[in-house]
């Protein structure tokens, strides 16, 4: 039961948005990401579905999947939602009892679902379409300037990799800790919630036991296969720029100019007024 | 045969901080290992068995006397690399000797730490997955693979160092019988076609049947080393230092002490059935019955 629960979801494939060095991907998402909270108009909202909707046909991944992103957060989605709508004072166009809707909660209600909705596709299709080492090595890339005022990009990224490598491993041993505990009559469903925490203890132990034990094994293993951390390691795949990661930026590029100008140019009204 | 690992009066023992006394594992072991044999080390648990394999590639280093490798002494700190790169070694659980969640990138670990460059890595890794017949399982994740599966990923993991020598700490601890087999036939396989010198440190007697020479240690000392075909034979002294012996071995040695006369250097069960067979004959060509 708890294999079934995958983490870095991620779906394989060739297209061209796979083919993206990662770097690139995790950049062009914090562009994105950037402009999904600067837009103020509708307009400006209905030119980024298209470029999103755009990347996704692209990518080959079934809509399915990525909608699929929004579901844990859908009831986020709706509590932001109806704060921006009940919560935001101006010209009042409903009210009822103590609730007031005013224009411009309307206005921020719709921006704020927007942005969420779009921050969650964005970031979805990212993790949809590069897979977890490639996006390790990518972020150990882009953080490796920071090197030298102390941040250790080699080692959290190797810390990433090693979680990455052992949640499979280490939710089969609590399956199996979870049916040892059962057999000698550990009772995880009943009680308050208090009770049920507490019965977790039993699981929890014997798993941090066998995660320590894990480790001190593997780093044994990791030394016997001559780790030294960061230092003149090279890599089996070399991160590479393409022809294709020009044509993204270039992409992003004119969308952000698009989007800018919109926003700020005087005679597109400023997009809020709508 | 020129030594490849030359043991030299070894001696370790752990310190207890609670009692504040060293406790001696290792007691004056001496041994030499040669290039492209197939060693096996024999011990029931707490023997020192894994102790002195963990002295092989300077994980653990002498409390005193030696330990070379190629000549290297394994006390030398500047000489690590070069010791750890040449006696590659795997454990017992496959689960915690692999680092990422694919299999090839897993086996590209060991060359990207030595600083290897990428085609050659390429190579390396194409090279070690063949050797241990896992080519077509080169994309997949370790947790979708069998316990035999993956000691073979970690054997190729420890490959792509291109060692001349393979440490094994009992590799098929944890693994069912299939498994068992497939690890064993690799090993030979790595032995014989591509000349690796393995050490294999078991508790399995039909494992270190297959060795061509077999050291016993009991209590941090060797006590007793030889070919499989002098070692097993001697039920008795291996059942003093709790160890069984292969069951053919077993069935001639109990057949010999109801007086019947059978050549005891028997490993398997092929041997066994054709010393059986000899003495039959002969009985009835002489009529005797004993």
């Amino acid at each position: 039961m708890l294999k079934d629960i995958t983490l870095g979801q991620y779906f394989p494939g060739d297209t061209i948005i796979h083919r993206l060095d990662p770097r690139t991907k995790l950049l062009l998402v914090l562009v994105y990401m950037i402009l999904t909270f600067s837009i103020n108009g509708f307009l400006g909202y209905l030119i980024l579905a298209v470029f999103t909707f755009g990347c996704i046909f692209i990518s080959r991944v079934p809509l399915k999947f990525v909608l699929k992103g929004l579901k844990p957060i859908f009831v986020f989605i709706v509590i932001t939602g109806l704060f921006n709508l009940f919560l935001t004072g101006g010209d009042p166009v409903f009210h009822w009892w103590i609730f007031t809707i005013t224009k411009q909660g309307l206005y921020f209600a719709a921006f704020m679902i927007l942005r969420l909705v779009f921050l969650i596709l964005g970031t979805s299709l990212l993790t949809l379409t590069t897979s977890p080492i490639a996006l390790t090595d990518g972020l150990e890339h882009l953080l490796s300037p920071f090197k030298r005022i102390g941040l250790p990009a080699h080692e959290l990224a190797m810390m990433m990799t090693i979680a990455l490598r052992f949640i499979p491993t280490l939710m089969e041993e609590t399956d199996k800790i979870i049916k040892a505990q059962s057999a000698r009559g550990a009772d995880f469903e009943s009680g308050n919630l208090l009770r049920r925490a507490k019965a977790m203890v039993p699981i929890l132990i014997p798993l941090f036991i066998s995660a320590f034990r894990r480790a001190d094994e593997l780093a044994t293993a990791m030394e016997c296969r001559c780790y030294r951390g960061g230092e003149n390691r090279t890599r089996l795949h070399e991160l590479k720029y393409t022809k294709a990661d020009s044509a993204a930026w270039l992409c992003f590029l004119l969308l952000a100019a698009l989007l800018l100008a919109l926003r700020f140019l005087p005679w597109t009204g400023g997009g809020a007024a709508l | 045969m020129e030594p490849i690992i030359y043991i030299d009066h070894l001696c370790f023992s752990y310190h207890n901080e609670e009692s504040g006394q060293d406790i001696p594992v290792l007691r004056d072991v001496s041994l030499s290992i040669n290039k492209g044999e197939f060693l096996a080390v024999l011990g029931h648990n707490g023997s020192g068995k894994s102790t002195i394999a963990k002295h092989l590639n300077a994980i653990l280093t002498p409390v005193s006397g030696r330990v070379l490798v190629e000549g290297i002494d394994t006390s030398d700190p500047d000489r690590l690399y070069d010791i750890r790169q040449r006696v590659g070694m795997v454990f017992q659980n496959p689960d915690n000797q692999m680092v990422a969640n694919i299999v090839e990138e897993d086996v590209a670990f060991a060359p990207e730490n030595l600083g290897v460059p990428p085609q050659e890595i390429r190579q390396r890794v194409d090279a070690a997955l063949a050797a241990v017949n896992m080519t077509a399982f080169r994309r997949h994740a370790p947790h979708m693979l069998s316990g035999g599966q993956k000691q073979r990923v970690a054997i190729a993991g420890v490959l792509a160092m291109q060692p001349d020598i393979l440490v094994l700490d009992e590799p098929t601890a944890m693994l069912d019988p299939s498994g068992r087999a497939e690890i064993l036939s690799t090993i030979k396989k790595l032995n014989q076609s591509l000349g690796m010198t393995v050490v294999l440190i078991t508790h399995y007697m039909d494992e270190a049947v297959q060795a061509d020479r077999v050291v016993v240690i009991d209590q941090g000392e060797i006590k007793m080393q030889g070919t499989p075909k002098q070692i097993f034979p001697q039920v008795q002294e291996l059942k003093k230092l709790g160890l069984d012996t292969p069951q053919a071995t077993e069935l001639i040695y109990r057949l010999r002490q109801q007086g019947i006369d059978l050549d005891p250097a028997v490993l398997d069960a092929d041997a066994c059935i054709d010393a059986i067979m000899e003495r039959l004959h002969s009985i009835k060509h002489t009529g005797e019955l004993s």
